[in-house]
């Protein structure tokens, strides 16, 4: 049965239902004039859910930095864009898929590399590299392993097979994410800057087509009731709404529309991503400044009988919703053909600003466009300090607390915990080479990518720390983004721009809504000072289940450019007798560090003091270091501190090589072992660069101390603290994770 | 000058053709020359790659719709005139499913795909494709694949083995039979092999990634090499 226009069948149960609130449903009204049908209804609680509305994030993000000389476009397309010189843009994006991974892993994590494809190939850039960040819970637990396991198949299997390479990233496992795992994915494309398309549908009268698959019933609620509430216990029962993934579909795809769009053919473009056929036509008008006007019944469909509604709301992968002028339609079909993906004409832009859809030529809704898109409500609340910070904060270690922690046995420790352990065993999943550009691949600070054509390279990176941002949200917030900067500077890249993926709970409690704007707080004030704007990304809230919130995580996913590719710094890039020089002092600071939490199993303290002026100058001093040729090889000092760093940076040399350390307080080595205090790195430089590059960096009043050596003999010293064999560091590291995944599993 | 024009053929979801393509190109006295896979003539091309990838998918089975591609006929009729074929992994699966060379190529052991450098060792370089290198020789090529552990019947590998027709073998740095060398899990060790006649080998790892010492190795540029000689 069709449900017209005039056949008001809502109430106050099925409003509720919808997710909406009383007092949204008289706002609805009062846009339209008129009481919904059920179908406009629907609409509504798709675009006005978090994931697509935004409704308690928006007024927050608007204080984000966004704009630079080195933005093309920033938020709020269907990815940024950022001018690296030659005439070229780069385009990228992060997004989140972290209730379909919780509820069905491999698929939600393969259509989360899908979308995130499809954003930056809209646009009208060639993918050339993948990347993720991923949360779980401890791999104790069997169905943590089943959901790990087959979330990187997932992204494996879908990347591997579109072509393009994973060659970053990050993992991470605690506790706080046993409930419901974060699967966040970046994808960056390349084109010349001329080429930059954006999803307007502009020109009345122009047509409206779908390209690509066809429209069945996956994925229906699947942004507004799967991503905007909390977790049940039983997912299982949530698996309808996840979509299902057809990369070699999504390579056709790709190429038809850059081939489209090179063509000339198409006005434009967008995925048919959250929200589905919904979002897509109602963004595109919107941007546009007009109306768009379809008829369901002409949309292709994979299943029979389906109503305007599902047609609407489904989220079927691999579609592309696409306007063109209707003159230039035969290069349209011809190009689809040549591809074999069916293109459908379904409708047209319209000048009257409304959202019109029919079903066999009966108007079935008719929605003004902006009231789906700006009438959004927003909330902003005060926050309040939640109550768990106070007693975390007052964390202080009784004298002797250290006593009898073993440093090098603390150092085996960290090293093979699964979260600094490498991540070879995921890595090695992923095709890393494919497109023949990856001149640093995975296992590295940060990924670097030969720019073909020029002398450039491009570096990337995501970074994040749950643990910091919850017990310290603003500082979390800087720090991640801080990291992210080391570790671009790392390999001798410049920072440029930022997209980033916040990962919260439920935002209508205060606790977590406190922990969103403080770190969001953070975020934009270390944006600002490292020059770094953020041009695009994705909030996911209600990431909880019955176990709680997950740690309140904003992943940072950074672009950064290497002038000379010849100049990049290699991780592997050290001699015997090489001087270890520690840039940016000693470390001090234990709170809230994974010495803590993996040695002694506590999470307390706060993370260290962000000192953002020292970030800037130290990154600064370690490029200029590089710019004068004095740079062997490179390590941001993070996670483990001065200790960890300097075992990672041992791990990428030559295989007889081993390293020395010197500390200064012999008697109380933990904190400068393992102190995580930011603006930090671990250097090697020739014997006969020491006295230069220590001047170079004391003319930059940069704090430095030669901190040892490189040796001959395969083994990690800590002059008068002890001596570990470096084989059986790395082969620790190497197999922590892959030892951990051998053990019996869960079908679940 | 007359340049030699060698084929790269596309299937839908071939994924390494750029990568062959600009391989290719290096190469001097080398045209590369795309193919669609609904062509049904080679344009007079002197030898024939087919590149990486997940043609159709890799639905059904790896390489088994691919050979049944309009293209694929005539690179049939190509390679039974003496034509030199090259098969890339993906490509040496569509090879074997075609019946151009023996054997399959199975899941992987590990059943996971695997990426990462490989130690490969030149077991003849008494081929068509492999006489810029020396027999024995251990180059680094990598490998990136999900389908690779090559099987076929004990007759036939003791035929391959005796004939010399294993062209590759995964070594470890060395050159040795170590513990963690072998990828895939293929029997012998087999990383690739070669026709009776010779014109047609195929192989899991990929010369086409190890074109440049930025990109961690050089050691493919002989095979592109030797297929421009071998086509010229």
């Amino acid at each position: 049965m069709t449900v017209t226009l005039h056949d008001p069948v809502v109430n106050p149960e099925i409003v509720a239902a919808h997710g909406l609130t009383a007092d949204e449903y008289e706002q609805i009204c009062a846009l339209l004039d008129r009481d919904p049908n059920l179908t406009e209804l629907g609409v509504f609680s798709l675009m006005w859910s978090e994931h697509c509305g935004y409704k308690h994030s928006r007024a927050r993000l608007a204080d984000l930095p966004s704009t630079g000389p080195q933005v093309i476009q920033g938020p709020g397309e269907n990815a940024g864009a950022i001018d690296i010189g030659e005439g070229l843009a780069i385009v990228f994006k992060m997004e989140s898929h972290n209730h379909p991974s919780a509820v069905e892993p491999y698929q939600g994590a393969a259509t989360g590399v899908g979308g995130i494809l499809r954003d930056v190939f809209t646009m009208g850039a060639r993918p050339i590299a993948l990347l993720n960040s991923l949360r779980f819970g401890e791999l104790d637990d069997p169905h943590v392993r089943y959901l790990f396991r087959r979330v990187v198949a997932g992204i494996g299997d879908y990347g591997n097979c579109v072509g393009i390479p994973t060659v970053g990233g990050e993992v991470a496992f605690d506790d706080a994410y046993r409930g419901n795992p974060l699967v966040n994915a970046m994808c960056v494309g390349i084109l010349a800057q001329d080429d930059l398309t954006r999803g307007f549908a502009s020109g009345p009268g122009n047509a409206v087509y779908v390209l690509g698959a066809s429209t069945g019933r996956d994925g229906i609620h699947g942004a507004s009731l799967l991503a905007s509430a909390e977790l049940a216990d039983d997912t299982a029962e949530s698996r309808p709404t996840v979509q299902v993934g057809d990369p070699f579909s999504e390579k056709l795809l790709l190429e038809a529309t850059l081939e489209l769009i090179g063509s000339g053919a198409a006005i434009g473009i967008q995925d048919m991503g959250a929200a589905g056929l919904t979002s897509s036509s109602s963004e595109m008008a919107t941007r546009a400044g007009t109306g768009i006007e379809f008829d369901v019944s002409l949309v292709p469909r994979r299943e029979p009988d389906m109503s305007p509604y599902e047609v609407l709301l489904s989220e079927s992968q691999e579609r592309m919703l696409v306007v063109a002028d209707p003159h230039r339609e035969p290069e349209l079909m011809a190009i689809a053909d040549k591809w074999d993906l069916a293109c459908t004409r379904i409708g047209s832009v319209t000048d009257d600003g409304v959202w019109r859809v029919f079903e066999d030529c009966e108007e079935v809704c008719a929605i003004p466009v902006e009231a789906l898109t700006e009438a959004v409500p927003t909330y902003v609340r005060e926050v309040e300090p939640p109550a768990y910070l106070a007693p975390l904060h007052a964390w202080s270690p009784s004298p002797g607390w250290l006593d009898g922690v073993e440093p090098l046995a603390a150092l085996a420790t960290l090293i093979s915990a699964p979260s600094l352990a490498s991540k070879r065993w995921v890595f090695e999943q992923y095709d890393h080479h494919v497109r023949t550009a990856t001149v640093i691949g995975p296992g590295a600070d940060a990924a670097v990518l030969a720019i073909k054509g020029t002398q450039r390279g491009l570096a990337l990176t995501i970074d994040g720390n749950g643990r910091y941002v919850y017990c310290d949200p603003y500082r979390g917030g800087a720090l991640a983004v801080a990291e992210a900067a080391r570790n671009l500077v790392a390999v001798g890249a410049t920072p440029l721009a930022i997209t980033d993926c916040l990962n919260f709970g439920n935002p209508e409690k205060d606790d977590i809504y406190y922990q969103f704007v403080e770190a969001l707080r953070g975020i934009a004030d270390a944006c600002r000072a490292l020059n770094t704007p953020v041009v695009s990304g994705n909030v996911s809230f209600y990431n909880q289940s019955s176990a709680g919130a997950v740690y309140p995580t904003p992943t940072i996913g950074m672009v950064g450019l290497i002038q000379d590719i010849e100049k990049r710094i290699d991780p592997g890039r050290a001699a015997v007798g090489d001087r270890l020089l520690l840039v940016g002092g000693d470390g001090a600071h234990l709170g809230a560090s994974s010495f803590l939490k993996e040695v002694l199993g506590e999470v307390a303290g706060r993370p260290p003091t962000v000192d953002l002026e020292a970030e800037r100058m130290n990154a600064k001093a370690i490029l200029a270091l590089n710019e004068a040729g004095l740079i062997g090889t490179c390590r941001d000092v993070g996670d483990g501190g001065l200790a960890v760093a300097a075992a990672e940076l041992m791990f990428g040399l030559d295989p007889g090589l081993g390293i020395e350390l010197e500390i200064p307080d012999r008697a109380g080595p933990h904190s400068s072992l393992f102190g995580e205090d930011g603006a930090r790195y671990l250097v090697t430089v020739a014997e006969d660069d020491e006295f230069r590059a220590t001047e170079l960096l004391a003319e930059r009043d940069v704090v430095t101390r030669a901190c040892g050596r490189v040796t001959g003999d395969a083994a990690y010293h800590v002059v008068d603290v002890g001596s570990a064999d470096r084989s059986v560091l790395q082969v620790s590291s190497e197999t922590s994770i892959s030892n951990a995944m051998r053990q019996t599993e869960s079908n679940r | 000058m007359t340049k030699v024009p060698i084929g790269i053929v596309r299937f839908p979801g071939t994924n390494c053709d750029q990568d062959v393509f600009d391989a290719v190109a290096t190469v001097e006295l080398a045209c590369p020359v795309w193919l669609w896979h609904k062509e049904t003539d080679l344009r007079g091309v002197k030898g024939v790659v087919l590149a990486g990838g997940f043609s159709y998918g890799d639905y059904l089975r790896a390489g088994a719709i691919a050979r049944f591609s309009p293209i694929m006929k005539e690179v049939v009729r190509f390679a039974s005139d003496g034509g030199p074929l090259l098969g890339i992994c993906n490509g040496f699966q569509i090879l074997t499913e075609a019946g151009l060379l023996p054997g399959a190529l199975m899941r992987n052991d590990r059943l996971t795909f695997i990426c990462r450098p490989q130690s490969v060792k030149v077991e003849t370089a008494d081929t068509l494709f492999t006489r810029q290198y020396e027999s024995g020789q251990v180059v680094s090529l990598p490998v990136a694949h999900a389908e690779g552990n090559f099987a076929a019947d004990p007759d036939v590998i003791d035929r391959l083995e005796d004939e010399r027709r294993v062209v590759f073998r995964y070594v470890d740095y060395r050159g040795d039979n170590g513990p963690d060398s072998n990828p895939n899990g293929s029997i012998n060790d087999i990383a690739g092999v070669i026709n009776e006649r010779g014109n047609v080998l195929g192989l899991m790892p990929h010369p086409d990634r190890a074109m440049d010492r930025v990109l961690g190795s050089a050691d493919g540029r002989g095979l592109f090499q030797g297929l421009v000689e071998a086509a010229a």
